[in-house]
């Protein structure tokens, strides 16, 4: 199964700062992990949420808000998407991803295009 | 009641649990695992009494639900691949359809123990505590949703919606339908004993409505505590739990007076205590402690045994009791196991050296009981006005109408 890890609030330091590099050195080390376990299947990190612009389109006009979606401390801040055996295995990458220690990392399952086999009970 | 009626009665009340885990291992979905067994349990009651009860009901129930999930699975599948060919027509990219999965051979058929695998799923940390203890109830116990929202108080539609949620989220996130594993195990199981004891605290302490005790709740808690010892013989903490509830339990008639208000431990008539449900707890205890690993559950029993084993209040041994707090303490630090060491504490050295351990705990300011002993404790040392400025405090904090009436009994006896 597919599973998305969103990465919420977490700080950014500086670049050139020793805080920087070790971030970067500590998201690789994760990164290159999931990759040699061969789950992962994508990553990015985004840039700051004032680069975000927000569009809505209601009644046929386009409304565009600079800024994120919702204005809250947290705030997406990349991704991961990674193809686990169960959300046991996920929830242990998300654990394991050094932005839990400082920030939280939401578990969500990818909702596959074809519908789990027995996804006919409603 | 017809023989066959009997007869399925008797295998829903036994077999239930372990047909419906043998159904969700091999569907992966438990609200299709529920209705094909209910469908089952129909047809079971319709044919039994004409063609007979077979020989393996159980296995007949998990054959007939098994065929109705799969009749399920293929009429939806049909359904899907219509609306695929209309979306096609329309220009869509869309994937075929799946082959049905092979339900044949993946399990179903092979009727094994998967009863703790149930219990896992059900008490999966990913899950609310609320909905793990409601799941627990439903699918291990076998409560109705309706039994279930009565014991907790909760709107019908409000505690079938919770249950509905967790099983969907189950299947739709991925939730291992397994026992953990070695390394994850310890953390699991205090969790499913944690769910375990809710059950019983919430049919013992009732912390709201009228009654102090639901003991149907008690009663499935106990039921539970004892199949998960059995599936996991190995584990000397479920041991460690039956022994503490059932000791706890054995307490039940005692526990309220003739209006149901709350009759302390030390004023309780200890000849009405369940004496066999004492020997069954203290010979648990002594067999879950002679394994050598002592966790919260047996240091627990083990202090309900000392309780259990005093013929009046004043034999109490207290300072064994204090022991056991203390290596409570150390092995699993939390305000409230310090509120009741102080208690212990302050029944071998005095109420002064009680408070003093009373002050030094934090955490507990919302805690009614953590109230209440302080006002016992002033109260020893003829501190009234202090004593009752506890108490109120104390009652402020109380929601159960047992327990308010207890402390209205104390004030007023104090002059309030």
């Amino acid at each position: 199964m597919r599973y998305m890890l969103l990465i919420y609030g977490c700080e950014r330091p500086d670049a050139g700062t020793p805080a920087h590099a070790a971030k970067i050195a500590a998201v690789r080390a994760f990164t290159q992990q999931c990759e040699d376990d061969g789950v992962l299947l994508a990553s990015d990190p985004l840039h700051s949420t004032e680069t975000a612009t927000t569009v809505r389109v209601r009644d046929g006009d386009t409304l565009m808000t600079d800024g994120p979606f919702a204005e809250t401390a947290e705030q997406l801040g990349g991704y991961f998407i990674l193809d686990c055996a169960d959300l046991d295995e996920a929830l242990q990458y998300a654990a394991r991803c050094p932005m839990a220690a400082e920030g939280s990392v939401e578990v969500r399952p990818v909702l596959e295009r074809k519908p789990a086999a027995l996804q006919v009970s409603e | 009641m017809s023989e066959s009626d009997a007869v399925l009665d008797r295998v829903f009340r036994t077999e239930r649990a372990r047909v419906l885990a043998a159904l969700i291992r091999g569907l992966g979905d438990f609200e299709l695992a529920e209705d094909a067994l209910s469908e089952a349990l129909a047809t079971a009651l319709g044919r039994w009494p004409t063609d007979g009860v077979p020989r393996d009901p159980a296995a007949w129930l998990v054959t007939v639900a098994r065929r109705v999930a799969v009749d399920r699975i293929r009429r939806a599948r049909v359904g899907e691949a219509k609306y695929e060919q209309v979306a096609r027509a329309a220009g869509d990219q869309v994937s075929a359809v799946d082959e049905l999965p092979d339900l044949l051979s993946d399990g179903l058929g092979r009727l094994g123990d998967d009863r703790l695998s149930l219990l896992f799923t059900c008490c999966h940390p990913a899950l609310g505590r609320d909905a793990q203890v409601a799941l627990t109830l439903q699918a291990v116990a076998g409560l109705t949703a309706a039994q279930i929202a009565r014991a907790f108080l909760v709107g019908e539609a409000t505690m079938a919606q919770r249950l509905v949620r967790a099983k969907r989220k189950i299947r739709d996130a991925g939730i291992r339908f397994a026992v953990p594993d070695d390394a994850a195990l310890p953390d699991r199981l205090s969790g499913a004993l944690a769910v375990i004891y809710l059950v019983f605290n919430e049919g013992y302490l009732a912390t709201t409505g009228d009654r102090l005790l639901r003991p149907e709740l008690a009663a499935e808690a106990i039921r539970l505590s004892k199949l998960l010892a059995t599936l996991m013989p190995d584990e000397p903490e479920p041991l460690g739990l039956v022994a503490l509830l059932l000791l706890q339990d054995s307490r039940r008639d005692t526990r309220t007076g003739p209006g149901g208000d709350l009759v302390l431990l030390e004023d309780q008539d200890r000849t009405r205590w369940d004496r066999a449900q004492i020997d069954e707890g203290l010979g648990l205890v002594e067999t879950a402690l002679r394994r050598g690993r002592p966790g919260p559950y047996q240091l627990q029993a083990a202090i309900a045994a000392v309780h259990a084993s005093s013929p009046t209040a004043g034999d109490t041994d207290w300072p064994q009791i204090v022991a056991l707090y203390d290596e409570l303490i150390r092995r699993h630090p939390s305000p409230v196991v310090a509120l009741n060491r102080a208690v212990a504490v302050a029944m071998v050295e005095g109420p002064q050296r009680g408070l003093e351990l009373l002050a030094g705990i934090e955490g507990l300011e919302q805690y009614r009981l953590f109230h209440a002993a302080l006002g016992d404790l002033l109260l020893r040392q003829d501190r009234t006005a202090e004593a009752v400025a506890a108490y109120r405090r104390a009652r402020r904090l109380a929601t159960n109408k047992a327990e308010c009436r207890f402390l209205d009994g104390r004030l007023s006896a104090l002059g309030e």
